[in-house]
C-alpha cells in the first residue's frame, strides 16, 4: 500500500555517539490511532520531534501524504496538514482560550496581516473548534487561569483548528487526572474516526493505550522491538521484558538466598 | 613596518585595560545573570579615586598602593550596592536589571561631578615607568609594556583562582547551573556578593591603571561600557578567556582601524560584533543562555480593544488636548508638542517590547535616524517640511530593516546588547562623519513650513500625528499580525508549530516600530529647529525605556501615560536642580524595585485583584472543565 498518510523509513538520530533513535520504520494510515510506547529515554520524543520538524532528521526518510519532509521547518510541515501537541503544553498564556484558537486561523491568513481584527474575523470558526472539544464555555477565560488538563485540551483544539490530516500527540494526557486522561483520548479517538485523521501518540498510561490504539509500536533504546495489534504486542516476551524487567536482579537475589540456606 | 609593530603594541596595551574591565562584567554575568550596566561607572570611579589617592601618596610604592587601594575601595562600594539593590532584582526580567544598573550609572555621574568637579583631571605618571623604550627606532611608552604583561598575568591569576580554589570551583559550578549549586547547600547570597565584588574590583583596577595614560573624564563610563559590551558579547558572556581574546581582537581592530579607515574606526568595532553574533550567536567561547526568567507574556492579562465607554473617555482626552492652545502660551505649547513627540516615541518602543517581547536597548537609533533624515532632507534637497516628515520615518524604517535583520536572529540579553551596539554605530556615524552630519555642531535651521510655524499649529500637528500613531499601533495589536506577534512572544515553539515564523514576524514588528520612532524623530527635528548627535545617544534610548516602564510593560498603550508623566517630570527636574541625573537615576532604581510591572501595570493589578474578587463571589474558584458525563 502506498497511500499511507505518514511513512517513516530507517529514521535515525544520534547525539554525540548516543543513538537516540536507530533505524525506525513505520506507516500510519488515515483514521488510524497508532501508539508509540516505550520506557523513559527510549527515543519517543526524539521520533516525534523529527516527524514534526522540531529536530533535524539524522538519517532516513519521512513522507507525509507522499511528500518528503526532510529539511522542512515545523511551519512548512504544519501547512502539509499536521497538527501537534507537546509533552509540556505550549499555549499562548497572555490570551484567552478563544484567542489562542483564533491565532491558528490568523496564522493562515496570507500577507502581513495588518488589516482587520483577528478576533472578529475568525470568531465563528474558533468557537466551532472549541465546541467540538467541549471547551465552548471557557472561550473567554484567560488561558493563564485554566487548569492544566484544560490547557491540554486547548492544545488539542489548536491542533484541530488546522483541519489536520495527521495529529502528533506527545504524551497528550501527561499531568492530567486519570478520568480526564480517558476522556481526552476518547474524544481524540472519536474525532479522528469521524474526520479520518491519522493520530500518532505516545503515552505512559497503558489503560489509555489499550483502550484506544488501533495498532502500537514499542521503542526501546532507540529501536523498534515490536509492532502490531495491542493484543499481540501485549503478549510479546521482549516487550514484557522491557516493561517488567528480565528478573535478573530477582534471580540473583534468590540464588544468593539459596546459597545462604 | 616599524609603525605597524608599534601600533600592534599599543593595541595590546589597550587590550589589557579593556580585558580588565570586560572580564569582570563577564564573570558577574556568568554567575548572577545580570548585565551590569554600572560597570563603566565603577571603572570611572576607580580612575577618580586612584587620582585622589596618588595625589596624596608619594613615590613608587605610594603610586601602586594608591591604585590597589582605589580598586579595593570601589569594590567595597560595589559590594554594598550588590547587597542593597541587586539582591532585590535577581529574579526580575533582564530589562529591569539593565535599567536599574543604568540608574546607578546616572547617579554615579552626578556624584563624581559633585566630588571631583566638572573639569578633566590629569593623573601622575607611574614612577620609574614614565620613559619610553625604543622598538625598531620608534618610542613605545614603558608603561604600555607593563600593561601588555599585566593582561595575561591577570588572566593567569583568574584562571588559578577559578581552577585551584574551592571558591573558584563554586563560581564555575554556579555559572553552569546555579540552582544545582544552591541545592548542594552553598550560600548563594555570599557567592553572588563575592563574585560581584571581584568583578567590580577588576573594573576599578582597570580604570585606575588608566590614569598615567589618559585624562580622567566624565565620559569614561559610557565610552568604556559600549566597548566592554562588545568585548563580552564577542567573547561569550560568562567566559574569561573569551573576554581576553575578544579584547585583543577589538583593541587591535581599533589600533589598525585608525590607520586604515580613520573616519569609521568606531563603526568597525560594532560591525565585527554584528558579524560574529550572526555566525556564532553566543560569542567565541560562550554557551547558549538559559535565563529562566519569566517572559512578559506570562505576566500579561488578556488585552481587549477599548470598550465604548473607554473610547468615549479617550475621545474626551483628545478633545481636551486639542483645546490646549486656548489655555497655554507658546512655551506651554512647545512643552506640549515635546510631550506628544515623546508619546509617539514611547508607543513605538512599547509596540516592540510589550506586543513583540523584544527589549530594545537602542531605540534612539531610529528616533535619531528619523531626525537626521528629516534634517538632511531639508538641508540638502531643500525639501519642505511635509516631504521631510515622510523622509524621517522612511529613514527609521531603512535603519530598522538593516539592523533588525541582525537583531531578530538573537533573543534576550544578546538582542538587547546588539540593539545597543547598533544605536552606538549610528551615534558614531553622526559624530564622526562631520562633512554630512556636521558632527558635534549638528544641523541647524530645520524649521517647519509657514502654516505650521506658529506654536499652536505645530502643537496640533504633533497631536494629530500622536493620535494616529497610537491608534494605528493599537489596531495592529488586535490585527492578525498582532496575534501572530503575541503568539511568538508567548511560545515560540507553539507559534512555529502553527505556521508562524518567529524571525519574519519579529522583523516586521521591528520595522514598524522603527518607522514610528523615525516619525517621532522627524517631528523632534522640526520642534527644535536643529539636531545634534546626542539624540542618538544611550540616554535617549533609556528615556524611551523608562516611559514604557512607567506606563507598564504589560499594557497595550500605557506608555502614553508614561511619556506624559516622564517628560513633564524631566523638564521640571532640569529647571529645578543641577543634579537631575542623580534624581533621575534614583527614580529609575526606585521604580524598578517598587513597581516591577510599571506604574499603570501595577496600579491596574492593585485595582483588578479586588475587583475580580468582588465580581466573582466566594466559592467560584479557578475554572476547571468538568464535562457532565463520566463524573459523579
Amino acid at each position: 500500500m502506498t497511500n499511507a498518510l505518514l511513512e517513516v523509513e530507517h529514521l535515525s538520530k544520534s547525539y554525540g555517539g548516543v543513538h537516540a533513535v536507530e533505524d525506525v520504520s513505520f506507516r500510519l494510515f488515515a483514521g488510524e490511532m497508532l501508539a508509540l510506547i516505550g520506557p523513559n529515554g527510549a527515543g519517543k520524543s526524539t521520533c516525534f520531534n523529527m516527524v514534526g520538524g522540531q529536530i533535524p532528521v539524522g538519517a532516513g526518510r519521512i513522507r507525509i501524504t507522499g511528500r518528503d519532509t526532510i529539511g522542512l521547518s515545523p511551519r512548512q510541515i504544519f501547512r502539509l496538514g499536521v497538527g501537534r501537541t507537546f509533552q509540556v503544553a505550549q499555549v499562548f498564556k497572555s490570551m484567552t482560550v478563544r484567542e489562542n484558537v483564533e491565532t491558528v486561523f490568523a496564522s493562515r491568513d496570507g500577507g502581513l496581516g495588518f488589516l482587520g481584527r483577528a478576533g472578529s474575523a475568525h470568531r465563528t470558526a474558533a468557537e466551532e473548534v472549541l465546541a467540538l472539544t467541549g471547551m465552548a464555555e471557557f472561550a473567554k477565560r484567560p488561558c493563564a487561569d485554566m487548569a492544566y488538563g484544560d490547557v491540554k485540551r486547548l492544545e488539542l483544539a489548536m491542533a484541530l483548528a488546522n483541519d489536520p490530516k495527521l495529529l502528533l500527540m506527545d504524551e497528550p494526557a501527561a499531568g492530567m487526572a486519570p478520568l480526564e486522561r480517558v476522556e481526552l483520548m476518547a474524544l481524540t479517538a472519536r474525532i479522528a474516526r469521524e474526520r479520518q485523521i491519522g493520530v500518532l501518540f505516545t503515552e505512559h498510561d497503558m489503560d489509555v493505550v489499550f483502550a484506544h490504539a488501533d495498532r502500537m509500536m514499542v521503542l526501546n533504546r532507540g529501536r523498534l522491538i515490536a509492532e502490531g495489534a495491542p493484543e499481540t504486542v501485549r503478549r510479546d516476551p521482549q516487550v514484557r521484558a522491557v516493561y517488567l524487567g528480565e528478573g535478573l536482579v530477582y534471580d540473583q537475589a534468590a540464588a544468593a538466598r539459596r546459597a545462604d540456606a | 613596518m616599524a609603525l605597524y609593530v608599534v601600533q600592534f603594541l599599543t593595541g595590546l596595551a589597550n587590550a589589557s585595560s579593556l580585558f580588565l574591565a570586560a572580564c569582570g562584567l563577564s564573570v558577574i554575568f556568568g554567575v548572577t545573570r545580570i548585565v551590569n550596566f554600572a560597570h563603566g561607572a565603577f571603572y570611572m570611579l576607580g580612575a577618580y579615586v586612584a587620582y585622589s589617592l596618588t595625589q596624596r601618596l608619594e613615590g613608587g610604592l605610594g603610586f601602586w598602593a594608591g591604585i590597589l587601594v582605589a580598586a579595593a575601595v570601589v569594590a567595597l562600594v560595589g559590594a554594598l550596592l550588590e547587597m542593597s539593590l541587586l539582591r532585590r532584582i535577581y529574579r526580575a526580567p533582564e530589562l529591569f536589571q539593565l535599567l536599574a544598573t543604568f540608574g546607578v550609572t546616572l547617579m554615579v555621574e552626578d556624584l563624581v561631578h559633585l566630588i571631583w568637579g566638572p573639569q578633566d583631571l590629569v593623573g601622575p605618571r607611574a614612577p620609574g615607568l614614565d620613559g619610553a623604550v625604543t622598538v625598531l627606532g620608534l618610542p613605545v611608552p614603558t608603561y604600555d609594556l607593563l600593561l601588555i604583561v599585566l593582561g595575561p598575568l591577570v588572566l593567569g591569576a583568574l584562571w588559578l583562582l577559578m581552577h585551584r580554589t574551592r571558591w573558584g570551583v563554586l563560581v564555575r559550578a554556579a555559572t553552569e547551573d546555579r540552582d544545582m549549586v544552591a541545592a548542594l547547600g552553598v550560600n548563594q547570597k555570599w557567592l553572588f556578593t563575592g563574585v560581584f565584588t571581584l568583578g567590580i574590583f577588576l573594573a576599578a583596577f582597570g580604570g585606575a591603571l588608566q590614569i598615567p595614560r589618559t585624562a580622567v573624564t566624565h565620559q569614561m563610563d559610557l565610552s568604556i561600557i559600549a566597548e566592554v559590551f562588545v568585548v563580552v558579547v564577542i567573547g561569550g558572556l560568562g567566559s574569561i578567556t573569551g573576554a581576553f581574546l575578544a579584547a585583543v581582537l577589538i583593541a587591535e581592530l581599533n589600533a589598525f582601524g585608525i590607520l586604515v579607515l580613520p573616519g569609521i574606526s568606531l563603526v568597525l568595532m560594532f560591525l565585527v560584533m554584528a558579524v560574529v553574533l550572526v555566525i556564532r550567536p553566543w560569542g567565541f567561547l560562550g554557551k547558549p543562555i538559559q535565563t529562566g526568567v519569566k517572559t512578559i507574556g506570562e505576566a500579561t492579562r488578556p488585552w481587549r480593544p477599548w470598550s465604548p465607554a473607554t473610547s468615549v473617555l479617550v475621545a474626551a482626552a483628545i478633545l481636551l488636548a486639542a483645546l490646549m492652545p486656548l489655555l497655554l502660551g507658546s512655551y506651554g505649547l512647545s512643552v506640549g508638542a515635546q510631550i506628544l513627540i515623546a508619546v509617539v516615541f514611547a508607543v513605538s518602543l512599547q509596540f516592540q517590547m510589550s506586543t513583540g517581547g523584544l527589549d530594545s536597548f537602542g531605540h534612539a537609533a531610529y528616533f535619531g535616524l528619523g531626525a537626521y533624515g528629516a534634517a538632511l532632507a531639508v538641508e540638502w534637497s531643500g525639501l519642505p517640511m511635509e516631504a521631510a516628515l515622510l523622509v524621517g520615518p522612511l529613514a527609521g524604517l531603512a535603519g530598522a530593516l538593516v539592523f533588525g535583520w541582525f537583531c531578530v536572529r538573537l533573543s534576550g540579553v544578546y538582542f538587547a546588547m546588539l540593539t545597543l551596539a547598533f544605536a552606538q554605530i549610528t551615534w558614531s556615524v553622526a559624530f564622526q562623519w562631520v562633512e554630512v552630519t556636521g558632527g558635534d555642531n549638528g544641523i541647524l535651521g530645520v524649521w517647519p513650513s509657514d502654516w505650521a510655524s506658529s506654536p499652536a499649529a505645530f502643537y496640533w500637528l504633533t497631536l494629530a500625528v500622536a493620535v494616529v500613531c497610537v491608534l494605528v499601533l493599537r489596531h495592529l495589536v488586535f490585527s492578525p499580525f498582532g496575534y501572530r506577534l503575541r503568539a511568538v512572544r508567548d511560545s515560540t515553539v507553539r507559534a512555529e508549530a502553527i505556521g508562524i515564523s518567529r524571525q519574519r514576524t519579529q522583523y516586521v514588528a521591528f520595522a514598524v516600530s522603527g518607522t514610528a520612532a523615525g516619525l517621532a524623530g522627524a517631528l523632534f527635528a522640526f520642534l527644535k529647529g536643529s539636531i545634534f548627535p546626542d539624540v542618538l545617544s544611550i540616554p535617549t534610548s533609556i528615556d524611551a525605556l523608562v516611559m514604557v516602564l512607567l506606563g507598564g510593560v504589560a499594557t497595550v498603550s500605557g506608555s502614553v501615560v508614561g511619556a506624559i508623566v516622564y517628560t513633564m517630570a524631566s523638564i521640571w527636574l532640569m529647571s529645578a536642580t543641577d543634579l537631575s541625573r542623580l534624581v533621575l537615576g534614583a527614580v529609575i532604581v526606585f521604580l524598578v524595585v517598587a513597581f516591577p510591572q510599571g506604574i499603570v501595570g501595577s496600579l491596574a493589578g492593585l485595582v483588578a485583584g479586588p475587583l475580580e474578587r468582588w465580581r466573582r463571589p466566594a466559592g467560584a474558584a479557578r475554572p476547571v472543565a468538568l464535562p457532565a458525563e463520566g463524573r459523579q
